[in-house]
């Protein structure tokens, strides 16, 4: 099945939730949160939004489980350690509908200018030679990083593609209200890598 | 007598092109003629002004009773000739090609001084890609910010030869050349010498002006800031070919 085929019907299928609004997800792997900030852009539009969607978990809402069911997943950022690894895992399990937003995710972007050097030039750099005081490489309570920075379809399928650095409300706009009315989104119409 | 007229001595053919009943001189290439006719075929490294390499095989057609795809650009029209220029094949073909490009150096489009005025851009747009299907080979390239105008950041370079070709065609100075094969191929300057000691660039900057990305750019340019101005390009080769 085509990624296209695969949105329309899992669009279908997130566009029927039994309690009547449409379940979103949103996480922030290696990113900046700007799209989450572009996400919020969205203004008096949220209002209207809210009464068609539930965000039962979000950097935005207080949850601290996603559910085991949700209809629509957003991850903004690339997958840069084992825990982003985790994570996209966990939301393709569990997120009928997965969106990659922003150039992060969906190309790796900024986060990802670190692969073409060695991990140990990265730790260096970052940890001794660009700090003065108390320099070391952390290893205690943090995920290690991955020898290189992945898109999320490098990791887990995914099946909306929202190119832009960030990409911009209306945009964000517009795709979001294509999944919840059921129709096939076209994003590079409204948007591209850089935007 | 109209500027376009053929001369006596070229015949004019009669062709089909997506259904459409058009005439071109004989010595009219393809993606001329779409381009006179506003067909848009998606290109790279063709430059009308520049001699034709068919490198990029971005405007590639169908051709009826070819059993291949030929470059609008390398092909001549011909009597009788019926062209397909949008095809499913050829936009499966077309967006794998943009993809590829994207896929095999570092092009950071949101961190580019070229963002929002760049041709690869604007094809991955009008082929439809919003991702790229193969791993990024993440390799790094070099950047040389010797020249005291201009820089060539080697990350963002599609090898189209546009530079090479304005240089010595237009400018008359060749600078530019190809060095290496494969992924290992980039564009040097002088016998690969930094461009700021070349003794044969003139700092006449169609290089800069010439070429489709990031790649070649003003110094002092910070993101987005690169627009690039082409229009030098038809006028000066029509004024070169007459002399
Ligand atoms: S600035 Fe002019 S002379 Fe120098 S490399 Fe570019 S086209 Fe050639
Ligand atoms: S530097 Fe620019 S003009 Fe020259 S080959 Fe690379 S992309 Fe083309």
């Amino acid at each position: 099945m085509t990624a296209q085929a695969q949105a329309a019907t899992a669009t279908q299928a997130s566009t029927q939730p039994a309690a009547g609004k449409v379940k979103v997800a949103t996480i922030w792997l290696d990113g900046c949160s700007g799209c989450h900030m572009s996400f919020l852009d969205m203004d008096e539009r949220l209002v209207e939004l809210a009464e068609k969607i539930e965000i039962v978990f979000s950097p935005f809402v207080d949850a601290k489980t996603l559910p085991s069911q949700v209809d629509v997943g957003i991850i903004e950022g690339s997958i840069s350690n084992e825990e982003d690894e985790h994570k996209a895992r966990l939301f393709r399990d569990r997120c009928k509908l997965l969106v990659s937003l922003g150039d992060c995710a969906v190309n790796g972007n900024v986060p990802a200018m670190r692969n073409p050097f060695k991990l140990e030039t990265v730790y260096e750099r970052a940890y001794l030679e660009n700090v003065n005081v108390n320099q070391q490489i952390p290893t205690d309570g943090v995920p290690a990083l991955l020898k290189t920075v992945r898109p999320v379809h490098g990791v887990v399928d995914v099946d909306v593609f929202i190119p832009g650095c960030p990409p911009s409300a209306d945009t964000i706009h517009t795709i979001l209200s294509d999944l919840i009315e059921g129709r096939t989104p076209e994003p590079i119409k409204v948007t591209r890598f850089g935007a | 007598m109209p500027i376009n007229a053929p001369p006596p001595s070229v015949r004019v053919v009669t062709l089909r092109i997506d259904g459409l009943d058009l005439s071109a001189r004989e010595d009219e290439t393809i993606i001329e003629v779409c381009r006179e006719n506003k067909i848009p075929i998606p290109s790279l490294c063709w430059m009308d002004g520049l001699s034709v390499v068919g490198a990029c095989r971005l405007c590639m057609v169908e051709v009826t009773g070819q059993n291949r795809l030929l470059a609008a650009c390398a092909t001549r029209v011909a009597e009788g000739m019926e062209v397909t220029t949008d095809s499913e094949k050829l936009r499966r073909y077309r967006r794998t090609l943009v993809e590829l490009l994207f896929a095999e150096r570092n092009h950071v489009c949101s961190v580019c001084v070229s963002n929002g005025h760049c041709e690869l851009q604007w094809l991955a747009e009008a082929c439809g890609v919003d991702h790229v299907r193969m791993p990024y080979r993440n390799a790094g390239y070099g950047v040389d910010s010797s020249h005291e105008m201009f820089r060539v950041d080697h990350n963002r370079c599609v090898l189209c030869t546009r530079c090479v070709r304005v240089c010595d065609e237009i400018e008359g100075a060749h600078t530019w050349d190809l060095m290496g094969r494969g992924s290992d191929c980039q564009v040097i300057t002088d016998l690969a010498r930094p461009w700021g000691e070349s003794d044969t660039c003139t700092s006449c900057g169609k290089c800069v002006q010439v070429c489709p990305t990031g790649a070649l750019v003003k110094q002092g340019t910070s993101v987005g800031e690169m627009v690039k101005d082409q229009h030098f390009l038809p006028i000066l080769a029509r004024r070169r070919s007459a002399r």
